[in-house]
């Protein structure tokens, strides 16, 4: 039983990952003022050129590097057509998602000619799971030791990425000028223009990062956890961290709280697949999440209560399930589409406005004229 | 003679047709308080603007300190030593009074750094000159007042010598512009230079040494303060026009159609524009409000006619209560009779992308004379807008054309027109002459007085304080967002201006 | 909207313009076709031939084409109101359902045209129905639809996903699609309408379901420019606060709009389940709601721009499809790109080549272009 819960996290933690940096990725983007729907876009160019580089060269990083490359390029694509044309943001976000929908499939077929395919990556043409210092002496350990060897340890280090990603686009955000300079023109780039710093320069840098972070997303998911590209890959994942952002309410901390419950979502719709699943395997991390996202989002708490309380949270309710299940509910077999669309309707519930108000950066989605 | 802190020469801007400045000279003292005092689109703000470099002059030169200067960013006008106080503050409204203050003076790439710098400049700052405010508040929290303060905090902090402030005073209470005036005054003291743009007389006497006046673009005076009078600054400020004379006959005035009642309206930043106004129009008289732009007279006309909620107060149409401060729709109102022309014709009374034709129905484009079921009578549409375009000399004769492409003067017609026409027994109508050309000036003034001569009540505010002379029966001044005084059409202008400024009511209060 | 209404001739603003974004989306489209080792102009040729070279193409070119009015149209009508209604793909997928219901009921017992208006108005109003609670939420909650009707669109495939495999596939059928329905459910082709030219259609699917697009494109117009609904629309699209100052509610006309669009899109369910497949399976939108952004657009929100648009896309599946065969390396996803070009082009960076037009047609005759109109009298 333990180890299902383990197996499911660990998972969890693998398609979470992309998630997070596509999410984080927007989160520069949108915080700067530039709504950007074209995540799914950047992501798939990101996923398509990484494979492809890395199948060529026969090294990850030359793959990395070349989806961060198209992926950047998307996003002054988008910067151009939003920030110096002042187009319609939205507009431009949909055109680059169909761009590359398609480009990615048609040279990927001319390329390689596997139906859209890349060829198949192994060895260093591909992000292997990295042991961490001790995994292996510690996994006799009960509880701790399969937490850290199986759970913790062996990921792709663009995972380690992500998630390092967090606490570093919070410091960006929150401690640094370039990170205040942001926010700023997010929410009043009269104020920043009025300030003498420029609003295009600086959000152009913003939607660069996008393009960053939504390369490495890709990367990840071409060059380390499959082993090359297939056509439509990100398969929507773009909108889920939109979504994700959206719930997160434009913070970093949450933001990797919510792309963990969608991606914990993910993870347990492919497992639970066709089969009845006891509450003993979901339930705990399930209120583990929303317990941290609540706390997080609505609660104004500082980070160690909320992982304490969240952590308390998940082992009462694991406990609580281990005690309930011989009374408690029958396995239940959930639909398993209901837990795709799960991410979209909670998001869709808190736009309504029923659980607190996401709102999002003020000058956002609106190209910045000089008022007369 | 103490040398001059700015000086400007020659500076003229255009935005498309419009001449916002034309030949500007100025030249501010170091040291002094030198006000700019000008009606609302005298061009003052374009003018400040330029010298902050947030616009760029068509020609003419800047002098900054007796060096001739290039400003061409925001930038260039801070490493200059100048700071702006905007009309509407630039700040991040979620952010903290220190992000605020620090934001594009950072110093450094590291916050805490220049956070901790900050705090003590700040306490700097408070100590010398007053400016007390928790760096860690909010600014959406904290009250307009201490806001402005914030603004005047990142100038100085910036190490400004030359502080601009563009109508400081427009959202302060009383005492909070008292305390302002001291900071001021204090600046003043440490050898800075301050330039105070208003259209208030009083704070121009109370506060400055030396007084520029603007009109229509162009610099017109300058004095200094202690040798002018509110008098001559008022005349300077309004200018002895032309004075278009309508020929009208004697009001005769008959059952009230229009009452107001304690009114009191805020606006979207939630400060009180209209103060508890109460007026009556009777049928067949024009009532003008007169008043500087900005002391409440578009909200009361806008509350009236239902198109912004009130907080407070009655209004009633032939005697019938108009829910001000619920749900008031302007179609029913105008079923009711009651139309509107409103002062901001582009955005409010015309869809400019719309043809002519189309304008000339808006609002009552659900009236059964220009519907068949649920589709518009097209016929009809076009027959009444030519009529109309007929009636109403409106140039080109065009009902097709987009109504963009009209002159200002011909889309006012088009408003006036549609209103008009519809035979309302009350008529709200503002700015009815805002950019329009003499002739067409001529031409509305003479359709309104036709207005009361047929009977209908007349609701006019302008700031054309001509306009409103030689039209209205009875003139009501609104001053900060109250009615300040009534008088008969044969008030003098220095009168009038006298209360538009405010000045009588202080002199009653002390 | 930072130059709305600058001064260009009509025919400038509605066709020199578009097709110059046109033009240049179509050498972009090149260059991707050079990447993969073609050559453009033989494309080109290849794809033209393609969509318009035969009875069967032009009937296949026309069979999308019908999707796409609908899809097109539902997009447009939104943009009058001043929204943007993303949510096409979910809206039809959904109506999918209505229109499958009335088949399946319906199918044995009354003939195609009795059938035909039943789920016509089953699939507008599903699809309406789907459309109405992001309009809720913006007209009442100031939810962004864009938003919300992204997300309708996940939650409506996963909605269709669930119903198919679970629900409304037969017992021991494998596919997750309904039952063939019978005759009465099934459209007419169109192929008369050919043959009167001396074309054969040979299997095209185009159906009657044409004949209904080019119906509602007209009935779309007579909305948007002869309706008291249509003009408050427009109204409101151009600016809300005029909109208020002329007594006309913001909500209702939201939440009106977007059920009208919503039933557009529905529409666009008939002409693949009833026209074509004879089924509902999975998938059948198949992007043609995404389409729909790029043809309303392209078309200006002008029904019969619409029209021509939406031809030019079926034109582009069509001869695409043609020209994969000829050129594998150019498969038929060359579309997508094409649309993703068009809209990227004729939408986000519509006013990147008018400055240029503008100058040019300033310097050939200055008198034409008048003064730019002042923007207000305040300074």
């Amino acid at each position: 039983m333990f180890d299902t819960i383990i197996q499911l996290c660990d998972a969890t933690l693998r398609v979470s990952a992309p998630l997070l940096l596509a999410c984080l990725a927007g989160l520069y983007s949108e915080r700067a003022g530039i709504f950007d729907i074209g995540l799914e876009g950047k992501m798939l160019a990101g996923a398509f050129a990484g494979a492809s580089a890395a199948a060529v060269s026969g090294s990850a990083w030359v793959g990395l590097l070349v989806a961060i490359l198209a992926a950047v390029a998307l996003a002054l694509v988008h910067g151009f057509a939003s920030i110096t044309h002042r187009g319609n943001q939205i507009v431009s976000g949909v055109a680059i998602n169909f761009i590359v929908a398609g480009t990615t499939i048609i040279l990927g077929q001319a390329w390689f000619q596997q139906g859209g395919r890349t060829p198949s990556l192994a060895g260093a043409a591909r992000f292997e799971g990295i042991t961490l210092p001790g995994a292996e002496a510690v996994r006799g350990v009960p509880i701790l030791g399969p937490i850290y060897s199986e759970l913790l340890s062996g990921h792709s280090i663009l995972v380690y990425v992500a998630f390092l990603m967090v606490p570093l686009t919070w410091w960006v955000l929150f401690r640094t000028r370039f990170g205040l300079r942001l926010r700023a023109v997010g929410e009043n780039p009269a104020a920043v223009d009025t300030a003498g710093i420029s609003v295009t320069w600086l959000r152009y840098r913003a939607v660069i990062i996008t393009g960053v972070l939504t390369g490495m997303a890709g990367a990840y998911l071409s060059v380390a956890q499959n082993a090359g590209f297939v056509k439509d890959m990100t398969a929507g994942k773009g909108y889920i961290a939109l979504a994700a952002l959206i719930f997160a309410k434009w913070k970093p901390v949450p933001a990797m709280f919510a792309c963990l419950l969608f991606g914990f979502l993910d993870a347990a719709s492919i497992r639970i697949q066709g089969s009845p699943v006891g509450i003993v395997t979901w339930l705990p991390p399930l209120v583990l999440l929303v317990t941290a996202l609540v706390l997080l989002g609505y609660a104004k708490l500082k980070m160690l209560p909320v992982i304490l309380g969240s952590l308390a949270a998940g082992v009462v309710a694991y406990l609580l399930a281990v005690v309930l299940q011989p009374y408690g509910p029958p396995p239940v077999r959930v639909p398993v589409q209901l837990i795709n669309a799960l991410p979209f309707i909670l998001t869709v519930i808190l736009l309504a406005g029923f659980i607190g108000k996401a709102i999002p950066p003020r000058a956002g989605g609106v190209p910045y004229v000089k008022e007369r | 003679m103490a040398e001059a802190a700015i000086q400007l020469i020659g500076i003229n801007k255009s935005f498309g047709a419009v001449r916002a400045n034309r030949d500007i000279n100025l030249e501010v003292e170091r040291g002094t308080i030198h006000g700019i005092i000008g009606e609302n689109g005298a061009g003052k703000s374009t003018l400040m603007s330029i010298l902050y470099g947030f616009y760029q002059a068509d020609s003419g030169e800047v002098h900054v300190g007796g060096k001739a200067t290039s400003i061409h960013t925001p930038n260039d006008a801070i490493a200059a030593g100048i700071g702006m106080v905007h009309q509407h503050f630039m700040l991040v409204e979620n952010f903290t009074v220190i992000e605020n203050v620090i934001l594009g003076a950072e110093g450094e790439p590291l916050l805490n750094a220049s956070i901790s710098k900050a705090r003590s400049e700040l306490q700097r700052l408070e100590r010398e000159y007053g400016l007390e405010v928790d760096p860690d508040a909010i600014i959406e929290e904290l009250p307009v007042g201490l806001q402005q303060r914030v603004e005047i905090l990142k100038a100085l902090f910036r190490g400004c010598d030359i502080l601009i402030l563009d109508e400081p005073t427009g959202v302060l209470t009383p005492a909070e512009a008292d305390h302002l005036f001291r900071i001021l005054k204090m600046l003043k003291d440490e050898g800075k230079t301050v330039v105070l743009i208003t259209h208030k007389l009083r704070e121009i006497m109370a506060i400055t040494d030396t007084v520029s006046v603007m009109r229509q673009g162009t610099m017109v005076a300058t004095r200094k303060t202690s040798e002018t009078t509110v008098e001559e600054l008022a005349e300077l400020m309004v200018g002895r026009r032309v004075l278009l004379r309508v020929e009208k006959g004697e009001a005769k005035p008959a059952g009230v159609k229009l009452s107001v009642k304690d009114l009191t309206v805020k606006d979207s930043r939630g400060v009180v524009m209209v103060d508890g106004v109460s007026l009556e129009v009777r049928a067949g008289e024009i009532v003008g409000i007169a008043g500087v732009a900005g002391n409440g007279q578009s909200e009361l006309i806008e509350a009236i006619s239902g198109i912004r909620k009130a907080e407070a107060g009655t209004v009633l149409l032939d005697g019938k209560p108009i829910d001000v401060t619920g749900h008031a729709d302007p179609g029913e109102l105008r079923d009711r009779g009651l139309a509107h022309v409103p002062e901001d014709r582009h955005h409010v009374g015309l869809v400019l992308a719309f043809e002519e034709a189309e304008n000339s129905v808006l609002g009552y484009h659900d009236k059964p004379q220009y519907l068949r079921g649920p589709f518009l009578n097209i016929e009809a549409i076009h027959a009444d807008a030519r009529e109309k375009i007929e009636k109403y000399d409106i140039r080109p004769a065009n009902d097709r054309l987009k109504t963009a492409n009209f002159s200002g003067g011909n889309q006012q017609k088009i408003v006036l027109a549609r209103e008009i026409e519809q035979d309302p027994g009350v008529l709200i109508v503002g700015q009815p002459t805002r950019g329009v050309d003499v002739g067409a000036i001529e031409f509305i003034h003479k359709r309104l007085i036709a207005m009361r001569d047929a009977g209908k009540a007349v609701l006019l505010v302008s700031v054309e304080l001509d306009e409103i002379r030689s039209l209205s029966d009875r003139i009501l001044v609104m001053f900060a967002g109250r009615v300040v005084g009534e008088r008969g059409p044969e008030a003098s202008e220095g009168e009038l201006g006298l209360l538009m400024a405010g000045v009588e009511r202080q002199e009653a209060a002390e | 909207m930072s130059t709305p209404f600058a001064k260009l001739p009509r025919w400038a603003d509605y066709g020199l313009i578009p097709l110059i974004n046109l033009l240049v989306a179509f050498i972009v489209a090149g260059i991707v076709v050079l990447l993969v080792g073609e050559n453009p102009l033989k494309a080109a040729a290849v794809l033209v031939e393609g969509a318009f070279g035969s009875g069967q193409n032009l009937a296949y070119t026309l069979y999308y084409a019908t999707t796409f009015i609908f899809t097109g149209l539902a997009v447009a009508v939104a943009f009058h109101a001043g929204l943007f209604n993303i949510g096409g793909e979910g809206q039809a997928y959904i109506a999918g359902i209505g229109v499958a219901a009335v088949c399946l009921t319906f199918d044995g017992i009354l003939p195609w045209w009795l059938t035909f208006p039943l789920a016509i108005v089953a699939s507008a109003v599903v699809g309406a129905a789907w459309a109405f609670i992001p309009a809720y939420l913006q007209a009442r909650r100031g939810s962004h639809i864009v938003i919300t009707t992204i997300m309708f669109n996940y939650i409506a495939a996963s909605v269709m996903v669930y119903l198919l495999v679970n629900v409304i596939k037969p017992a021991g059928s494998m596919a997750p699609q309904t039952r063939d329905f019978l005759e009465g459910a099934q459209l007419p082709k169109l192929g008369w309408l050919f043959e009167v030219f001396g074309l054969s259609v040979r299997s095209a699917p185009l159906n009657v379901s044409f004949l209904l697009a080019l119906f509602m494109a007209w009935v779309v117009w007579l909305l948007i420019w002869r309706t008291k609904l249509g003009f408050e629309m427009r109204t409101f699209g151009f600016s809300p606060k005029a909109a208020r100052y002329a007594g006309i509610g913001e909500a209702r006309v939201t939440i009106v709009a977007m059920l009208i669009s919503g039933g557009l899109a529905g529409m666009m369910a008939l002409n693949p389940i009833m026209g074509d497949q004879h089924r509902m399976q999975l998938d059948f939108v198949s992007g043609a709601g995404f389409v729909g952004i790029a043809v309303a657009l392209m078309g200006r929100s002008h029904p019969a721009g619409i029209i021509a648009a939406a031809v030019l896309f079926g034109a582009l599946y069509q001869g695409g499809a043609e020209l994969a065969f000829e050129m594998p390396n150019v498969s038929r996803d060359m579309i997508v790109i094409m649309m993703g070009l068009v809209i990227l082009f004729a939408g986000a960076l519509e006013h990147m080549f008018r400055p240029t037009v503008q100058t040019i047609f300033a310097s050939l005759s200055p008198r034409s272009m008048g003064v730019p109109a002042p923007k207000g009298e305040g300074a």
